[in-house]
């Protein structure tokens, strides 16, 4: 082992996954394990009841990230967690759980971006350097790009996420959870387009009128595999031309697509013909890594750490509306 | 000749009938499906000729229109040979980077005084050609006088200066309102930054009181 090197135990528990991950600043990710809590068929998200699933399931990941580590628990340099954004009671168990192992084991507390964290972790795995950002989640819909110490914000939905899209629209079909690969794969085997309503403002999208208009549709009885294929095309579309707009506006020369929507082929094929037609590299976060869990905080960690950044555990109280582009990023250029 | 390949069109710049010209293209995208592109473009390329047209008749600085081609989703127009405000906000030699964005205000107040919105205000869509603003780019524009649809432009702006101007946004953007309120009078003025404000609450990880100004 490198007198160098640095290990950071990351805590991931925004929303529905409580993840463990443990990464090395010489050797990258370590360990990942992680417990992804499923609501009830047909029901969305309690945060009380996703808090209480990470309370259960936290010790067995604990141990298994421990166990899959096979070094001693004390060569860990410090205890990361996800500090925000995200569900405020999902949020606490994780950062209790940090709290406790960083008094425990006497190391620092460092609080990392959810967001941020599925960016440099992609940043990581894919090798892009300055890119222009993609990010479609659960929790997120927003084209970003790095400038003087901030990710700025160049485009985003202006309410519901497209993947919360894809998830609500999957619930009301009675498609199995998660809804995104569901609605995916039924996709697949639609071709006739129904038309829905289209709504891109500027750089910024809005997904709410689309989704009341499947609904709709789904009511008058159209086909599930036609509206499944219809919305993903009208979504996706109007994703890709607002990260068009936002490439054409930045000149960026990469295009990053990360956060767990990244995992469907059709959205990626779609941006990596806008980054193609702009002469720019398109990069898409490995599907393993494309959701939530701890090793992308584990990882960020270890740039947070580095530029001095630790929080006192009286003071680490969670941000459930913490926005990307309020984040120092001392780690990065210029 | 191909001098500008944009996100929503690519132009060229040609002699038309012995006149400098602009072509604007509206070119098919590959990602999209037939059925819902050539619907996008042709919408676009009329609502465009539209507002644009509109927007002349009341004294609103924009390109004339000498043709339209609605098969080929294309529009023949007056050739504005200024620079972006985007390059001339972030040239360091320029100064009045208030009183341009004052102007940039006006322009805008002007626009929904007359029942019209842009839909895609940004930097690069705003030419200055002797010391007058150019508006263009209206292909996401719309005849309304609907408060939510003038507090969503004035948010693309805002989002415009805060991205890609973030040095001086502050300054600018505090311009920008005012030469806005002058134009449309202060309970409309007030009104629209209301609206404005709760666009960005209604966005994703915003609370009353933390509306990411720095």
């Amino acid at each position: 082992m490198m007198a160098s090197e640095i290990i950071c135990l990351g805590i991931e528990s925004t929303a529905h996954t409580f993840g463990i991950g443990i990464a090395s600043s010489e050797n990258g990710v370590l360990v990942d394990v992680k417990s992804v809590y499923k609501p009830p068929f047909g029901a969305g998200i309690h945060p009380r009841e996703a808090a209480q699933h990470h309370c259960e399931e936290a010790p067995s990941v604990l141990n298994q990230a421990l166990k899959e580590f096979s070094r001693k628990i004390d060569s860990v340099d410090a205890v990361a967690f996800s500090m925000g954004p995200g569900l405020g009671p999902a949020l606490r168990t994780g950062a209790t759980v940090a709290r406790a192992l960083a008094t425990w084991l006497n190391k620092p507390l460092v609080p990392v971006h959810h967001a941020i964290a599925h960016i440099e972790l992609a940043s990581l795995l894919t090798g892009a350097k300055d890119p222009l950002v993609i990010l479609v989640s659960g929790g997120h819909t927003t084209i970003t790009a790095y400038a003087d110490r901030r990710w700025r914000v160049f485009g985003e939905t202006e309410d519901i996420t497209l993947g919360n899209l894809l998830d609500v629209f999957a619930r009301e079909s009675s498609l199995p959870s998660p809804g995104g690969p569901a609605v995916e794969s039924l996709a697949k085997k639609g071709g006739k387009f129904i038309d829905l309503p289209y709504v891109v403002k500027g750089n910024d999208v809005s997904f709410s009128g689309l989704l009341t208009a499947a609904k709709k549709k789904l009511q008058m009885n159209c086909d599930l595999k036609d509206l499944c294929h219809s919305l993903q095309e009208v979504a996706f579309s109007m994703v890709a031309e607002t990260s068009e707009r936002a490439l054409a506006f930045t000149e960026k020369k990469e295009v990053l697509l990360v956060g767990g929507v990244a995992a469907n082929e059709r959205l990626q094929q779609m941006i990596s013909e806008i980054a193609c037609e702009h002469n720019a590299s398109f990069y898409v976060v490995p599907k393993r890594y494309s959701g939530d869990c701890g090793a992308q905080i584990a990882w960020t960690a270890l740039l947070v750490y580095r530029s001095g950044i630790e929080i006192k555990v009286e003071k680490s109280y969670v941000k459930p509306k913490w926005r990307l582009d309020q984040v120092a990023i001392p780690w990065r250029d210029e | 000749m191909l001098i500008k390949k944009g996100a929503e069109a690519n132009l060229y710049l040609e002699k038309w009938h012995g006149i400098k010209a602009i072509i604007k293209k509206r070119m098919p995208k590959k990602y999209r499906i037939d059925e819902l592109d050539t619907k996008i473009r042709q919408t676009r390329t009329v609502r465009e000729a539209q507002l644009i047209h509109n927007a002349r008749t009341v004294g609103i600085p924009s390109p004339i229109i000498y043709a339209i081609d609605l098969e080929k989703t294309t529009i023949i127009m007056k050739y504005i040979e200024g620079i972006r405000v985007k390059d001339v906000l972030n040239s360091p030699t320029f100064e009045k980077k208030q009183e341009l964005c004052y102007q940039i205000g006006q322009l805008i107040g002007q626009l929904h005084n007359a029942g019209m919105i842009h839909g895609d205000l940004t930097t690069s869509n705003m030419i200055v050609f002797k010391n007058r603003i150019y508006l263009l780019d209206f292909g996401l524009g719309d005849h309304s006088i609907d408060l939510e649809e003038r507090g969503v432009d004035l948010l693309l702006i805002k989002r415009a200066f805060q991205s890609a101007h973030y040095k001086y946004f502050k300054p600018c953007f505090a311009a920008l309102t005012k030469g806005y309120k002058q134009e449309v009078g202060e309970e409309i003025s007030s009104e629209v930054m209301k609206r404005l404000r709760d666009i960005e609450r209604r966005g994703r990880y915003t609370s009353r009181g933390e509306l990411h100004e720095d």
